[in-house]
């Protein structure tokens, strides 16, 4: 059961320097279905994977605004995530009554790190065991993407994944990114269905159901693209033929990496 | 009924309510700033007044906060001196973050009015009227919280001495140094009457693209052998005045 003598609490370390119920609760993130978030330099779109327990039920919520300029898309405990966005939601509206202009990302994210970070040096506390892919536009500086994760760290990116599989989506971000710095929202958005489509289980495919995106940028408030408005983008990627074949490359890869 | 306004007893119920700041007591008067072609002005005298008596003649009445705002305060100077403090442990934090953002003269306006609005809902007001002042902006924020935005604003007896020459003399394609000749033409007025004024002033200006900027306190020459000066009712006896 228990991988050794040295991850019952948070604040104890192990021999070899490691902080393992910190690691496990990354661990949970790479549980998480996956998300993608890239930008160009007028819009962010975040993508995600939802999940439903069976046939009956609804899909779990993946991408969650935060307020008119920022999003969330979420690998991991959904409740953590919930809180979380929650908390990052009161923030914005807060520095909006005070400051009367919207709360700058990069500000958000280094705070929300920072609340990761007590819970890994807290006794009474445990890690969030949830990843974030923050998307904003800022005003003063434009689109940003960040990535928070339970360790207490925050990473800006061109393009990145996470959750389960998502080496896939990685491997084709890493391959295209490049080009997206002029790239239009509806391309963009592309983009991510794309990488999106090759982080899918098994031989289920990326549908209207299971497929959430999002989009903030430039004169672009906060949308999400949900179920028919989807379709109009997934019956582009059927005509490219790009859905339901894994994206090829890097699929089995990514599954190997995440195990280890 | 009697005067005390406490009990000997302490058992005894607080029989009138606390009562926080109901009254000023160090006092600057009027600020003035207007807008001009490629910055904002601001322009205040360097007087303090204890009641009527003009106590403190060399008080720095606007001031910077980090680069790029400048304020003008009336009103109680303490609590100028406090609000100041505040903006400055808030520039300090803008550093700390190392994120690159730094507040603005709209940013910091917005602030101080919700500080202000919430002190005077705790009936505890910061007696202040401050003028902010940054890039491409001019807004106001009194004492409960009232804010506008505007081409040009006074403050006190400002807005009864000031703004009426402003209105006539304003316009948007204002020089550097029209701007500066006409706020001492304003606080001109103003020394000769409002009796809580000096005729020792300061200006200040944020021009478009540069850093904000206070200057070393200078006086004002002034004439006194206007008709109205001469004698006291300035030769209009009879006219139907008083």
């Amino acid at each position: 059961m228990f991988r050794n003598q040295y991850d019952t609490d948070v604040t104890v370390w192990s021999p070899e320097g490691r902080l393992l119920q910190v690691e496990y609760a990354m661990e949970s993130v790479k549980q998480g279905s996956a998300c993608v978030g890239l930008r160009s330099s007028n819009y962010v779109v975040i993508g995600a994977l939802k999940r439903s327990v069976n046939e009956m039920s609804s899909h779990q919520k993946k991408i969650m605004e935060i307020d008119s300029h920022m999003g969330i898309a979420i690998a991991g405990l959904t409740a953590d995530a919930r809180s979380l966005a929650k908390w990052m939601r009161n923030e914005c509206l807060n520095h909006k009554y005070v400051y009367g202009e919207s709360m700058p990302s990069k500000r958000l994210c280094d705070d929300l790190a920072d609340r990761h970070q007590r819970t890994t040096q807290t006794y009474v506390r445990r890690p969030y065991g949830v990843g974030l892919l923050v998307g904003a536009y800022d005003e003063a500086t434009g689109p940003h993407l960040y990535q928070t994760c339970p360790s207490g760290n925050v990473y800006e990116y061109f393009a990145t994944s996470i959750g389960a599989r998502s080496q896939s989506a990685k491997t084709y971000l890493e391959k295209h990114y490049e080009g997206f710095d002029n790239t239009e929202k509806d391309e963009l958005i592309m983009h991510a269905l794309r990488a999106l489509s090759g982080c899918v289980q098994g031989d289920g495919e990326l549908n209207k159901d299971n497929g959430s995106i999002a989009v903030v940028g430039k004169d672009q408030k906060f949308i999400l693209i949900e179920n028919d408005e989807l379709s109009v983008y997934l019956d582009k990627l059927d005509v490219e033929g790009g859905n339901g074949e894994g994206e090829g490359e890097g699929g089995n890869d990514g599954d190997a990496m995440e195990e280890s | 009924m009697s005067t005390l306004s406490f009990s000997l007893d302490p058992t005894a119920a607080q029989t009138t309510p606390s009562q926080r700041t109901q009254y000023p007591i160090v006092t600057g008067t009027s600020v003035v700033g207007l807008k001009y072609k490629g910055g904002v002005m601001l322009a205040a005298d360097t007087l303090c007044s204890y009641g009527s008596m003009a106590k403190y003649k060399d008080a720095r009445r606007i001031r910077t906060v980090g680069t790029n705002t400048i304020i003008g305060a009336s009103g109680e100077y303490s609590d100028f001196q406090s609000i100041m403090d505040t903006l400055e442990g808030h520039t300090q934090d803008d550093v700390n973050y190392d994120d690159g953002h730094k507040s603005d003269a709209k940013s910091i306006h917005s602030y101080l009015r919700a500080i202000m609005y919430q002190r005077r809902s705790k009936m505890n007001p910061l007696w202040n009227d401050l003028v902010i002042a940054g890039s491409g902006f001019l807004g106001y924020v009194d004492k409960i919280g009232t804010t506008y935005e505007d081409d040009f604003i006074a403050t006190g007896f400002g807005s009864y001495l000031a703004i009426p020459i402003l209105r006539s003399k304003w316009r948007p394609d204002l020089t550097e140094g029209e701007a500066r000749a006409l706020l001492e033409d304003c606080l001109r007025v103003l020394f000769y009457r409002d009796c809580r004024a000096l005729n020792r002033i300061q200006i200040a200006k944020v021009a478009e693209g540069e850093t904000g900027v206070v200057s070393e306190p200078y006086e004002l020459e002034t004439n006194w052998e206007g008709a109205g000066f001469e004698s006291t009712k300035g030769g209009m006896e009879g006219d139907g005045g008083w």
